[in-house]
């Protein structure tokens, strides 16, 4: 098989186990990232949320949000994965799509 | 890693952006005169790669999380210019569709994880690697340290843009605006955590897919060789 081939292989399989990115960090009860938290946890911790972070948190509303569907944050961990499934095909598919696109522009003419 | 919207004040925004825009345009002329077109297809397999290792979080028990990048990987295959855009690229996608990382940070976050780690990542590479076999253990090794001192000084820096926050801004009663952490205590956390958990992790990929392509395509890591 070519090495490019074998690579989407490779691509694919961490696709399909990026869900460990979401479940052990629960099993674990690891919190956010540091200095990733939203404002109800910045409160929790700081004892207020600071002024100029509550204005730009809210500044950008990503259609789906933290690699989970709208509306699916109470949802059981097997419905979460398979969003977060579903992002990770939708980020890997844009991405080659723009990089290919790129490199056709940015790329030495033969 | 990736700085949320609301974390940084408009100064550091700003100057991050005017940092970037003339290292992407710089990154654009000279991939345009390096990158061969057969190339083209791995740089996007590097970008979709390093996409989805972000959301592989990597749990401190109790504590926070973090991920490996990728960034020092596509560096040392396909050059830190190439690897710049293609962190980017991944960067942008995240920021807009997923909410990870800031539309105001974007600037900060690709000088971070798009800039800083490839290129130190890859002169790291370079050095250790120098003169050594294709095939030979050190190159293995030369890229397990590249991965893991790449992420470890974008994390620094990092730390460094969040601590700066509490100086630049703050309201009269001595309440942050932005970052409410100083350098005290986010440049400890950030470094800290990457040097003792997420380093290792961007250490071990990027090492086991050299030692991958030594025996599976040793022209991919020799392609770049001559590059500086």
């Amino acid at each position: 098989m070519k090495l490019i081939n074998k690579l989407w292989i490779l691509l694919g399989i961490v696709v399909v186990i990026s869900p460990l990115g979401l479940i052990l960090p629960e099993h674990f009860k690891a919190g956010s990232a540091w200095g990733e938290w939203g404002a109800d946890e910045m409160k929790e911790l700081v004892g207020y949320i600071p002024q100029g972070l509550e204005k730009l948190s809210t500044l950008w509303s990503a259609p789906i949000p933290d690699y989970a569907f709208k509306g699916w944050e109470e949802k059981p961990i097997v419905a979460l994965s398979f969003a977060y499934i579903s992002s990770a095909i939708i980020g890997v598919i844009i991405c080659v799509g723009i990089v290919l696109i790129l490199g056709k522009f940015l790329s030495k003419k033969k | 890693m990736h700085i949320p919207d609301g974390y940084l004040g408009p100064a550091t925004c700003g100057i991050f952006y005017a940092i970037m825009l003339p290292i992407w345009t710089m990154a654009s002329k000279i991939v345009k005169k390096t990158l061969s077109v057969k190339q083209v297809p791995l740089l996007a397999i590097g970008a979709a790669f390093s996409f989805v290792i972000m959301m592989l979080n990597v749990p401190i028990p109790g504590g926070s999380t973090g991920h490996a990048v990728g960034a020092v990987l596509v560096a040392i295959l396909l050059g830190p210019w190439a690897a710049c855009i293609a962190i980017t690229v991944a960067l942008v996608i995240q920021a807009l569709l997923f909410g990870d990382g800031g539309i105001t940070a974007m600037g900060a976050n690709c000088f971070n994880m798009a800039f800083v780690m490839p290129f130190v990542g890859y002169y790291v590479y370079k050095l250790i690697s120098l003169g050594s076999p294709i095939n030979s253990n050190r190159r293995v090794i030369a890229a397990g340290i590249a991965g893991y001192v790449g992420i470890n000084i974008a994390a620094l820096i990092t730390g460094i843009e969040f601590g700066l926050q509490p100086l630049l801004h703050h309201s009269a009663s001595g309440q942050s605006l932005y970052c409410p952490y100083g350098l005290n205590v986010a440049v400890p956390v950030m470094l800290g955590e990457h040097l003792l958990i997420f380093g290792w992790v961007e250490a071990i990929v990027t090492a086991m897919v050299i030692k991958y392509l030594q025996k599976h395509s040793p022209e991919l890591i020799k392609e770049n060789e001559v590059k500086l």
